[in-house]
């Protein structure tokens, strides 16, 4: 039986920066147009996690008198900082050498999930609906193997998949051009790329885990606008990552850690190096006497153009993180995203009213300054497959005295998954143990996420082998979801391997990391995950 | 029949809950916001009784800022057919919003009030008992399962000795414990009728009623942090342990 379906224009899928901006764009350019976004998570904003230092280029051309309106954007970057670690000293780095992408003024500290929430009121008021706890999970395809939508997932199911009392079909929604802005490795997007072959010819993607929490602390320790970044300690020379400490409103300071997941160590625990860096001296006193208050990690695109896929396909766009817009060494990608959705905008209503093919979305993007400055940062992220110390002089060579005009463009050579080495041949790491002031344990980290999903659902981890983990990923990387996972999703007791999904946060890492590429992520009963609050 | 069902916007029963520095309140800027869970059980309740055909019409009312109108939407799109916001910028105790519910069960007619046993914000557990001390009509809390009758209601209660069955004349006011129903999703059409469903909106300061507050909170504050446990070697030593340090034998 033909499960019912709604008649869109334009249909959105995650709610988000970019898919924010793609309907705001569209109804600013026709009213009459119907456009909805589905969300998977509980409210807009709920899986919103970035550090974020703002940078206004896109959202100035599309609200530009948002400085007159009651915006979440109100910390501006006041001063700037960068230090090296080692295990015991740091070394400042004077910010006049730091390349131009790494400079900050002009720009604001902000909560990117409420600035999310704020763009979904303005898209509410031009008549944009927004469904937040509808996941999509499901493409649609027309017969001629054009996107033809989206469905919604049924609801009410046991985890073996049979029908509870509550039980609620999916709905199909069809649309004359679908848009994927589901972030870093969408689950739908992931099937797009693969069966319209959109990353042939591409170099992998590149992929990051981000870690964040937030802090309350003392006056005598904020400095509201302050934007602080390290490299170095406690990662080595060969692994690609740093922290991010940013002082925002309210006694607030937001602090992460990202690391290229193309680490290789299968021992190395993103979270606990996260929680490590905390204990160094220049850092630890920053906390002091503080409050931990909020919890949350995601993954990142850091492949820049050599794996930015093709954005397009017959019926579908692809925006934002979904295609992989990010701008590593700016260590930001909302302003991208949203100038992708503001280029998919424009192109929509060109295929809508003029027939125009859908190729012009890239075209237009490959002409915008989004992707001229993606352009200019290109070399960045490969060169620090080098090691830490000749990744920095050559992008100090490539940005500074180049300002990314080398003749040349470095590739990424593996995937993500196949950088790891076998267990037998790399070093145990011996993290410390929190101490429940200044470093935590991942149990009492995802309580502070508000992550939840109703009990007896189906497992929306899934395993294509189940009997890898233990037969094959456990001999030979002595099973690194234990650790890759921020929130103990993951674990081996008793020779099985068990996934305790309802802890998940939907940060896709296992999804990105897992050396066989064994677990799929898919969507969960809607509402579920994480409740961020100002992430 | 008519059923006016209350609903009461309260923080999301995942999300960690923080205490303001100050001892003022908890935090409530940027926190997901949801329907107080045992209300969900009594619009769902509401909604089955009137697609069994024993009731006509359910109100959903909800009491406070204009964001309520979320939490009146919700109950629309499970199924409610009108909604009422009574309006209100600041905190009114239970007894003040069972005196705006009797001003709003005097204008609609209810046959039966039901709303959730007790809000998972302030715990208070007075709002119905209130109202139906105020209407002078029969009252009946806990309730597990619902049987409505002609001119009755029979009710199941679940207290401590076992389960409990009354019979109260309508009309009557019924607070609904979490086990009365699984409430439904809401699908996306019904949705977006709901959107376009009416809701009355009143201002609570224009009703006529004292609403002052006469309950002073002096200070909110965090409970003590739980000890981290123990593991002791057998069974001898859990004894000795529970004798002379708990002192629990």
């Amino acid at each position: 039986m033909a499960r019912e379906a709604m008649e869109y224009d334009v249909v959105i899928v995650g709610a988000g920066p970019a898919g924010l901006t793609t309907a705001i764009k569209l109804k600013q350019l026709d009213p009459n147009l119907n456009v909805c976004i589905l969300e998977k998570g509980s409210e807009v904003g709920a899986h919103i996690l970035s550090g974020n230092v703002f940078e206004t280029k896109a959202l100035d051309e599309l609200l530009p008198n948002w400085k007159n309106e009651k915006t979440p954007i109100k910390t501006k970057v006041s001063k700037e900082k960068f230090l090296f670690l080692s295990k015991n000293s740091s070394l400042s780095w004077p910010t006049w050498l730091l390349p131009a992408v790494q400079k900050n003024h002009n720009n604001y500290i902000i909560s990117l999930a409420n600035l999310c929430r704020w763009l979904a009121e303005q898209a509410e008021k031009l008549g944009v609906e927004i469904f937040p706890g509808f996941p999509a999970s499901e493409v649609l395809y027309n017969s001629d193997g054009s996107v033809k939508g989206v469905a919604t997932l049924d609801m009410g199911l046991d985890k073996d998949g049979n029908k509870k009392d509550t039980y609620q079909e999916g709905m199909e929604l069809h649309a004359k051009v679908t848009v994927f802005s589901e972030g870093c490795r969408g689950h739908l997007g992931k099937e797009l790329i693969k069966k319209f072959n959109l990353d042939e010819g591409k170099n992998p993607q590149q992929y990051g885990i981000g870690l964040k929490e937030i802090w309350e602390v003392s006056e005598q320790q904020h400095q509201e606008g302050l934007v602080m970044h390290t490299a170095g300690w406690p990662l080595d020379n060969k692994t690609y990552g740093g922290s991010f400490i940013y002082h925002a409103e309210n006694k607030q300071i937001y602090l992460g850690y990202v690391i290229g997941l193309d680490y290789q160590n299968p021992y190395l625990s993103p979270f606990d190096e996260f929680q490590r860096f905390k204990t160094h001296p220049s850092i630890r006193k920053m906390f002091e006497g503080g409050k931990r208050i909020s919890f949350g990690a995601r993954a990142l695109i850091e492949g820049g153009i050599q794996s930015l896929p093709k954005m397009y396909m017959p019926g579908a766009l692809l925006i934002g993180c979904d295609a992989g817009t990010l701008n590593m060494p700016k260590i930001k990608g909302s302003h991208t995203a949203m100038k992708s959705g503001l280029v998919a905008a424009e192109s929509i209503i060109e295929n809508i009213k003029n027939k125009a093919d859908l190729s012009i979305y890239e075209k237009k993007f490959k002409e915008s300054w989004a992707y001229k400055e993606l352009y200019i940062a290109r070399n960045v992220k490969p060169s620090f497959s080098w090691g830490l110390i000749l990744g920095i002089i050559f992008t100090g060579i490539d940005q500074i005295l180049f300002r990314g005009r080398l003749p040349f463009t470095l590739k990424h050579k593996h995937a993500d998954h196949e950088a790891l080495k076998p267990a037998s041949q790399m070093p145990k790491i011996e993290y410390p143990k929190p101490d429940g002031k200044l470093t935590f344990d991942k149990t009492s980290s995802v309580y502070l996420t508000g992550t939840n999903h109703t009990e007896n659902q189906p497992v929306h981890l899934r395993l294509k082998d189940p009997t890898l983990p233990i037969n094959y990923t456990l001999k030979e990387y002595d099973e690194p979801a234990q650790r890759y996972c921020p929130v103990g999703v993951y674990e081996i007791q008793k020779e099985k391997f068990v996934i305790n999904s309802q802890n998940c946060i939907h940060c896709k890492t296992c999804d990105i990391k897992e050396p066989s590429q064994n677990i799929t992520w898919v969507t969960p009963e809607g509402g579920g995950g994480p409740k961020y609050g100002n992430m | 029949m008519k059923i006016l069902v209350a609903v009461k916007r309260v923080i999301d029963y995942n999300v960690q809950i923080r205490v303001k520095e100050d001892g003022s309140g908890v935090h409530t800027e940027n926190v997901k916001m949801s329907t107080n869970p045992p209300d969900d059980n009594a619009v769902e309740e509401s909604v089955k009784l009137k697609e069994s055909g024993k009731v006509k019409e359910v109100v959903a009312i909800s009491i406070g800022e204009d964001k309520v109108q979320e939490t009146i939407r919700k109950a629309l799109a499970i199924g409610a057919d009108k909604g009422i916001h009574v309006k209100a910028e600041s905190y009114i105790e239970p007894l003040g919003i069972a005196k705006i519910l009797k001003k709003i069960v005097e204008k609609e007619k209810p046959d039966m009030v039901f709303l959730g046993k007790q809000a998972i914000d302030d715990d208070c557990n007075q709002t119905g008992q209130m109202l139906a001390a105020m209407l002078n009509w029969p009252q009946a809390t806990f309730t597990s399962k619902v049987n409505l009758k002609d001119k009755s209601v029979e009710i199941i209660r679940e207290i401590d000795e076992g389960l409990e069955t009354i019979e109260v004349n309508l009309p009557a006011v019924v607070s609904c414990d979490l086990r009365l129903n699984e409430p439904r999703f809401a699908s996306l059409p019904n949705i977006m009728k709901a959107k376009k469903k009416p809701i009355e909106q009143l201002n609570a300061k224009d009703l006529g009623l004292d609403l002052t507050n006469r309950i002073q909170q002096i200070k909110v504050e965090e409970p003590p942090k739980r000890k981290a446990g123990i593991k002791v070697a057998n069974v001898a030593e859990l004894v000795s342990k529970l004798k002379n340090e708990a002192k629990v034998l």
